[in-house]
């Protein structure tokens, strides 16, 4: 690397603040939708409608988030779908543990017949209205459970796991299985706390896609207190408002301000956008682990 | 499939009963996610028999009568209705214009990170562009919405203050088209990059040092050394697109889909919630799904087919 600096030239130096220049536009280009939301989301209705608002707040005021705040719905549909991400995650990770763990074992009888079981359904799909007509045998049509169990396992995030568990030396297993230690016992005292980068991945992975998902709201539910976040503002962004909730809860406000939609999308948004800088370095790497076929 | 084998003691003729004795275990582990997919994703096939049959509520899906035409005709309708047709070109041509500006990006983007030579802003630069991945459609349409918006939009403000007329981003297709290929290549270009930047960190190092020696330039570098680098990744990943032309994800269409915009933003995905979810038309759009799907995994395997003829390993 040395040879490369001595030899870099002038060009060379300009060359790098060249890219400097283009990696800072793309950073605006990322960033400007939201500075302009927030910015939105603090200006007055009053600035707003004489289209005076760009990137900076005018007529600085936090009413557009008092009123979110302050509305029993959104507040609602936040903690629910806050407590359903927690649960979906849990339920997830857990599934794919028990999926993933056992795959690694050669001596597993019938394991290539397992794999393919596994494999297809990552190629073939019943399709929508399939999976539709089966919740309703299944009693999920209209239930809160819709949301965690048909959506529980992702096959793709399992064979992340899976190579993640392969890279654990076969020499630490092997040993303690010469003490006498039980399968399951190796899965949680060595295996677990062995596996917490691709734990940490796939938990925002499962995290955000629930988060953010709201077509199984959407196709499975009818009942606006069982929907998530997402299908709340899809249904503000378009202005369906369900005439039941405006009536019980005192909710009338036909179109909402500018401000308001800008408020509710920067809240719907924020969470997601606290948590994953932190764990950017292990997502880096799940993303890796799935690219890298076993 | 798993190179690793696990060396096993040696078998003897009792070993049914000592291999369950001490495998039981994971057997059980398996048992539920296995009894999930068997539930979620193999019993729905059973009702992919209505495509070939009348659809009644009431009636069992073993008991109905099989549809006219040998049981065929709701294929035959699909292809007859002017909106499916629609819906099968806009599903191609929309993914077709992901694979052209959409595919590229990342690749780009990696390039231009890797010159980046001061490490702590190439990692802000990654952590901002990482960002778009993590925002749901819903709230990429929300964004869209303030930035596009005929008359209140950010840009159209800006356009209209130059004495400009302003663009319809949203609400006419050929704009549309154009919009929701820019939100797909916004949302996806830093996520995407991260495959080839981990490609990329594979290269020796040495080739370059070669290369500097020998005079070579940034652009000789990169074009010598860096591409034929991450190759491999490029095509299959290509592949693996190509595979899934026929594919629709359902979020992005039908978020960022509106009633004036419709002749080219149905996609198959939207087109089954409408008519099938929304219409009650069960047999129809079951049959549509299953035409999806059959001719989707002949995609697959045709690409994967046509990976390994260039030499590359396939998919799978």
């Amino acid at each position: 690397m040395d040879i490369n600096m001595k030899i870099k030239s002038k060009s060379g130096k300009i060359g790098d603040w060249v890219f400097v220049i283009i990696c800072l536009l793309v950073s605006v280009v990322c960033l400007l939708p939201m500075v302009n939301l927030l910015a939105r989301s603090l200006s007055s209705t009053d600035a707003l409608i004489r289209h005076q608002v760009y990137l900076w707040p005018k007529g600085w005021n936090l009413e557009a988030y008092a009123t979110v705040l302050s509305d029993v719905k959104y507040i609602r549909a936040f903690f629910w779908t806050v407590f359903l991400t927690a649960v979906c995650t849990l339920v997830s990770l857990t599934m794919t543990t028990l999926c993933a763990y056992p795959l690694i074992f050669g001596g597993l009888k019938g394991r290539s017949a397992i794999n393919i079981f596994i494999t297809i359904t990552m190629f073939f799909n019943a399709g929508t209205i399939p999976n539709y007509l089966l919740m309703k045998p299944l009693g999920l049509l209209n239930n809160p459970l819709v949301l965690i169990i048909p959506s529980c396992l992702s096959v793709y995030n399992m064979i992340i796991m899976r190579s993640f568990f392969y890279g654990i030396p076969d020499s630490l297993r092997e040993s303690a299985e010469i003490d006498g230690a039980s399968f399951f016992t190796i899965l949680i005292k060595i295996y677990v706390p062995l596996s917490k980068p691709v734990l940490a991945t796939l938990a925002l992975f499962y995290a955000v896609g629930r988060w953010n998902g709201y077509s199984d709201a959407l196709m499975y539910v009818n009942e606006p207190k069982l929907y998530p976040l997402q299908l709340l503002l899809y249904n503000i962004l378009n202005n369906i408002n369900s005439v039941e909730v405006a009536t019980q809860e005192g909710f009338s406000a036909p179109g909402l301000t500018e401000s308001l939609k800008a408020a509710i999308v920067m809240f719907s948004t924020v969470p997601i956008l606290c948590i994953y800088p932190w764990l950017q370095k292990y997502f880096i790497h799940g993303v890796t682990l799935g690219a890298v076929k076993e | 499939m798993n190179s690793k084998k696990q060396p096993i003691a040696p078998r003897r003729k009792t070993s049914f009963k000592v291999y369950m004795k001490r495998y039981w275990q994971l057997y059980a582990l398996l048992s539920l996610p296995l009894l999930y997919l068997l539930i979620f994703k193999y019993v729905p096939m059973i009702y992919i028999q209505i495509a070939f049959k009348k659809y009644s509520i009431v009636e069992s899906v073993w008991k109905l009568p099989l549809a006219k035409n040998y049981g065929f005709e709701y294929f035959i309708k699909a292809f007859k209705s002017k909106d499916f047709i629609l819906a099968l070109r806009n599903t191609v041509g929309l993914n077709l214009l992901d694979l052209v500006i959409g595919f590229p990006a990342p690749i780009i983007f990696a390039l231009i990170l890797n010159e980046l030579c001061f490490k702590r802003f190439k990692k802000v630069v990654q952590t901002i562009a990482y960002m778009p991945h993590f925002l749901s459609w819903v709230i990429i349409y929300g964004l869209a919405l303030q930035l596009f918006a005929p008359s209140t939009g950010f840009i159209n403000m800006i356009l209209n203050n130059l004495g400009m007329e302003s663009v319809p981003f949203l609400n006419e297709s050929r704009h549309w088209v154009a919009t929701y290929a820019g939100l797909g290549v916004w949302q996806n270009f830093g996520w995407g990059s991260i495959v080839y930047l981990a490609a990329i960190a594979g290269i020796s190092p040495e080739l370059y040092e070669a290369a500097s020696v020998d005079g070579a330039g940034r652009f000789k570098k990169m074009w010598h050394i860096t591409l034929p680098g991450i190759k491999p990744t490029i095509v299959v990943l290509l592949v693996m697109n190509l595979g899934n032309i026929l594919g629709s994800n359902f979020d992005r269409p039908f978020a960022l889909q509106n009633n004036l915009v419709m002749d080219v933003a149905n996609v198959i995905s939207t087109y089954v919630y409408k008519v099938g979810i929304k219409g009650l038309q069960f047999s129809l759009t079951t049959a549509v799904g299953l035409f999806q799907s059959v001719v989707g995994v002949f995609f697959l395997l045709m690409a994967n087919w046509i990976s390994r003829k260039l030499g590359e390993r396939g998919i799978w």
